[in-house]
């Protein structure tokens, strides 16, 4: 009955998200698709970091990093596997959309490894010393990339044609990857390995009394927030015509923790808000655009002296929205 | 056995939405600017960031000439609008601004982008919703190879290190040249091979291979190192706050070499910080100040007269990127993209600030370098070299 | 060899500077147990304060002659005053409050005010780099082989005083025992009727007077400035802090002359792309094998 049940919830979600897609496709101007496009590739991003800054209590600012590491693997791999794919099953639709999720996949595995390369050794640092080293790790790798000269260095990776990558990112795989990860972290949240997670948060050397593998789960937790930005950094690059480690800077990191900060750290669902927000908040800005990162410090300063849990502290939307019901009706 | 299906289902959607984005993208047009009482000519460029001098400049100068031909009556009896987005120095704020200025501001043409690697992020843009672009200072050759739609209208990174390079060997007489290069700046990198290249080719030797990125302020190591190497020369093909840095450093550690360098040496601020340490070095640029033409010194007067300040090559070259694309829309006779980019595909002996444009078959313009020396803080006209 | 020395000479005049700043994050380390990043931003502003200074009082007139000694130690005390009442006050706005709030809500407030502070700097001076005013006419020597300029030397002469001073401060006057008192344990200190707020503010003033002054020599040595150049030394300065080993003063300087030498003799011998990173890896190693830092001592953690 579950199987039968989860099922139809995801074949109707599927659909729907094709459906939008048609309609979204038809109905907004290139321009706003992409703002669209973008604010997804945020969520993913956010509800990532989400677990690892927020539920673990672990403070990541270099993610830019693996985000860079997903983009990179993704569109090498992709440009270097399509004509194989292609070959073997017939170029066309379905090629292209092997090639664009084997790509992602493996852009993702890539970040994932390099979320435990960086985790591994920095995970047993406290708090501040954990987001100088994170820091360090993410220029390291922008770094790298700008010295990498088979993928472009400064110039960045367009694949082999003057044409860019491939456009393979649509409105339905960014909202299916990011529905497809925003499950998979809710029940890892929510599971026994989740608790573990938030109690290493509450009181790390408590949870460790209670012999709870702390450095192993904090690990774990890394390299999967790593991984979660790679397939978002995998789905940004076939968005671009191509990328460049210039995308990946510190700013994009800082970005990152503005909207897990704004949405209230630990949260999910506020995750979900504040990648939004930042994505939609960016172009509303245009004519503000100098005053951009100004603002935003601002705002992390002000949010952090008057309501540090953020927007729903480490709540979910649904029980916020639960519980006022309730009230209104016990008011009543 | 279900799920597996289930998966394969959802799979299928996905392949097809795949193939519907890309079919819809494409079939969408630019806007219809016709009805319109204006020509909107969209400009991305970094406004803001660490790159946001050259932005600034740029649209500076364009908007002078945008001014110039509207007081002239316009263009097809039209007003000629500019409307600049900010970049930001980010390869998806340039696919962004891009879209938006064809989508929103319905533009007819696009102005930019000066760094390479944006116009590579918004050039396939351009392209593919078929919208003419001119790039006033992209020099990587790849930017071109887009496609038809887009152009420049400075000379390509192989051909200014090509002529600096003959000129080191055949003028200079020089036979050892060490490189230092700013690996942050795809321009540097590319000006940096081809006069690697055309050097070697010729006849001489590199001495030394330096680096540096952009921002950085601490150039003895690099300098030292080259001092050891018995380099005649330092063929330095950067933008100048560093490069003026680079000769005040050089000038400190005893460093006796002439500097060699590239169009993005040409800023005031070149002179303000490297000061005296510049004397007896040559720079390849688009015209000289004292040998330039009435064309070109009453573009440094009206721009000086407009902003207070003396205007860059970069500025120069936007003037020329606007002009290049009014004078396209007068020929082309209607404002159809089309028509606009044949006839920008057609300009030849265009009379511009930076020299005589002709575009050639790979919508690149042959365009003469000048080489400049700096004499007692001042650049000098030295020698010209035609394609 | 004297392309060797050369690269010595230069690492150790960068470490001194650097030095100079990690003063700054050790002491309000050892006291608050909080990396205050926005010091990086504090240097930042009082190499600027310095630039406005010398311009101030007409720099660029005096030419070749020189600009006078006593007018060059005015622009350094201005700048060195400047500093101190922007770290004083951002101690006071975004730090005070939040005190007492879990290790992470600081944390995220000095990276906010850091942010802050240098896109302030980018609106309000412009993003583009400025040379320095030569607020000290060069003159260089060369000593078999390696150039010595009187920048190099000032430099040396100034960290040295200045560090000598802070090391005076701290053993010999009432508010440098003070200090230690309450880096040593803040509680107790208080019990004891020192004033700690006070305290505080007088550390944090300190320490970015000192990070001013860096901030001078850095714009004469390296002749240029711009808004983000806090960032990234700021960034250093806190590695070097760390490797002498965090809340230890000689250890900043010990720290601070390693990290300016590993930098200068990479770029030189290895490749300048990795200057930058050479100190990640270091911090990285250093935390792994002695996170206490060279000359610290490891304190075990109350549960």
């Amino acid at each position: 009955m579950q199987l039968v049940r989860r099922s139809a919830i995801a074949v109707a979600l599927g659909v729907s998200l094709y459906a939008l897609q048609l309609w979204l496709a038809d109905g907004l101007i290139e321009y706003v698709q992409r703002i669209v496009l973008l604010a997804g590739i945020n969520v993913i991003l956010a509800v990532g970091l989400n677990l690892i800054n927020g539920t673990t209590g672990q403070f990541s600012i270099g993610h830019a990093g693996f985000m860079a590491v997903g983009a990179y693997g993704a569109a090498f791999f992709g440009v270097k596997l399509g004509p194989i794919i292609s070959g073997v099953i017939g170029a066309g639709a379905l090629a292209d959309g092997v090639t664009f999720n084997v790509a992602l996949l493996i852009g993702a595995v890539l970040a994932g490894l390099a979320g435990l390369l960086v985790g591994a050794p920095s995970l047993r640092l406290r708090g501040d010393y954990l987001a100088v080293v994170t820091l360090g790790f993410g220029e390291i790798i922008r770094i790298s990339f700008n010295n990498a000269h088979f993928l472009g260095a400064a110039t960045g990776y367009f694949g082999d044609t003057p044409a860019g990558l491939p456009a393979y990112t649509s409105f339905f795989w960014v909202y299916g990857w990011a529905i497809a990860i925003v499950i998979l972290i809710r029940n890892l949240t929510f599971s026994q390995t989740g608790r573990s997670l938030t109690a290493i948060r509450e009181d790390e050397i408590a949870a460790e009394a209670m012999a709870t593998p702390t450095t192993r789960l904090k690990v774990l937790a890394f390299s999967l927030s790593a991984a979660s930005a790679g397939i978002a950094g995998g789905l940004f690059a076939y968005m671009q015509s191509g990328i460049r480690p210039e995308d990946f800077r510190f700013d994009k990191s800082i970005d990152m923790v503005v909207m897990v900060i704004i949405g209230g750290l630990g949260s999910i669902s506020g995750a979900i808000v504040g990648g939004v927000f930042v994505a939609v908040t960016l172009e509303l800005m245009r004519d503000l655009q100098q005053f951009r990162l100004v603002l935003y410090a601002l705002l992390l300063i002000v949010i952090m002296l008057v309501r540090p849990e953020g927007l729903l502290g480490s709540r979910e939307l649904p029980e916020l929205i639960r519980s006022r019901l309730g009230r209104a009706k016990v008011s009543k | 056995m279900f799920r597996r299906s289930l998966l394969g289902l959802f799979f299928a959607l996905g392949v097809a939405s795949t193939g519907s984005a890309c079919k819809n993208k494409a079939a969408d047009g630019g806007g219809s600017p016709g009805a319109a009482a204006e020509i909107v000519i969209g400009h991305y460029a970094s406004m803001t960031g660490n790159t946001a001098h050259f932005g600034q400049d740029t649209d500076k100068a364009a908007r002078l000439a945008a001014d110039q031909l509207n007081a002239q009556g316009g263009v097809l009896g039209k007003k000629l609008k500019i409307v600049t987005l900010d970049t930001r120095g980010d390869g998806a704020e340039a696919a962004n601004a891009v879209t938006r200025l064809i989508d929103v501001e319905k533009a007819t043409a696009i102005l930019g982008e000066v760094a390479s690697s944006l116009s590579l992020q918004g050039g396939p843009i351009a392209q593919r919703r078929k919208i003419p672009m001119v790039s006033p200072s992209s020099t990587n050759p790849k930017v071109t190879q887009i496609g038809d739609y887009v152009f420049r209208v400075c000379y390509i990174d192989p051909f200014q290190g090509k002529v600096m390079a003959i000129f080191a060997r055949q003028t200079l007489k020089l036979d050892k040249v060490a490189i230092l290069k700013d690996v942050k700046n795809d321009y540097s990198i590319g000006l940096a091979d081809a006069f690697q290249k055309a050097f070697v080719a010729s006849g001489g030797t590199i001495a030394a291979e330096q680096s540096y990125s952009a921002g950085d302020t601490d150039f003895s190591a690099q300098v030292t190192a080259i001092k050891g190497s018995g380099a005649q020369a330092i063929w330095v093909p950067g933008y100048y706050a560093e490069v003026g840095a680079i000769a005040r450093t050089a000038a400190r550690l005893g460093v006796k070499m002439p500097l060699l360098g590239g169009d993005g040496w040409d800023a005031p601020e070149l002179f303000t910080i490297g000061g005296d340490a510049l004397n007896g070095s040559y720079f390849s640029n688009h015209f000289a100040p004292d040998q330039a033409s009435a064309l070109s010194q009453k573009f440094v007067a009206d721009f000086k007269a407009k902003y207070g300040q003396d205007p860059t090559g970069l500025g120069a070259l936007g003037y020329d990127g606007v002009m290049v694309i009014a004078d396209a829309i007068k020929r082309a006779g209607k404002l159809e993209e089309p028509a606009i980019r044949d006839a920008l595909a057609a300009t030849k002996d265009y009379e511009a600030v930076t020299g005589k444009i002709t575009m050639d078959k790979d919508r690149n313009p042959e365009k003469s370098v000048v080489v400049l020396k700096i004499d007692g803080g001042k650049a000098k006209y030295e020698a010209l070299v035609n394609p | 060899m004297s392309t060797f020395l050369q690269q010595v000479l230069n690492g150790l005049s960068l470490g001194s500077i650097y030095a100079l700043i990690a003063l700054g994050y050790t002491m309000v380390y050892g006291i608050l147990k909080l990396i205050n990043f926005a010091h990086g931003e504090v240097f930042m502003i009082g190499a600027y304060a310095g630039y406005f200074g010398a311009v101030g009082l007409g720099v660029e007139g005096y030419g070749a002659a020189g600009f006078p000694l006593y007018l060059a130690l005015v622009v350094l005390v201005f700048a060195m005053v400047v500093a101190a009442l922007l770290g004083v006050s951002i101690e006071f706005l975004a730090y005070r409050p939040v005190r007492s709030a879990p290790r992470l809500t600081p944390l995220i407030t000095a990276i906010g005010v850091s942010l802050f502070l240098q896109n302030a700097a980018m609106l309000a001076f412009s993003p583009n780099p400025r040379p320095y005013p030569p607020i000290l006419r060069e003159v260089r020597f060369e000593l078999g082989g390696v150039i010595v300029t009187n920048v190099k030397l000032t430099i040396f002469v100034v960290a040295i005083g200045l560090m000598a001073g802070l090391s005076w401060f701290i053993q010999r006057t009432w508010t440098g025992k003070a200090m230690r008192a309450v880096a040593t344990n803040l509680d107790a200190a208080r019990l004891m009727g020192i004033d700690t707020d006070r305290i505080i503010r007088a550390t944090f003033a300190v320490g970015s007077a000192l990070a001013a002054a860096g901030g001078i020599l850095f714009g004469l040595d390296q002749i240029m400035i711009n808004p983000l150049m806090g960032m990234l030394t700021g960034l250093k300065a806190f590695v070097a802090a760390v490797l002498g080993g965090i809340g230890n003063v000689r250890g900043a300087v010990l720290g601070g002359l390693l990290i300016g030498l590993a930098e200068q003799l990479t770029a030189g011998y290895l490749s300048p792309d990795y200057r930058d990173a050479i100190t990640f890896v270091i911090l990285i190693i250093i935390l792994i094998l002695r996170p206490e830092g060279l000359l610290g001592v490891v304190r075990p953690e109350k549960v």
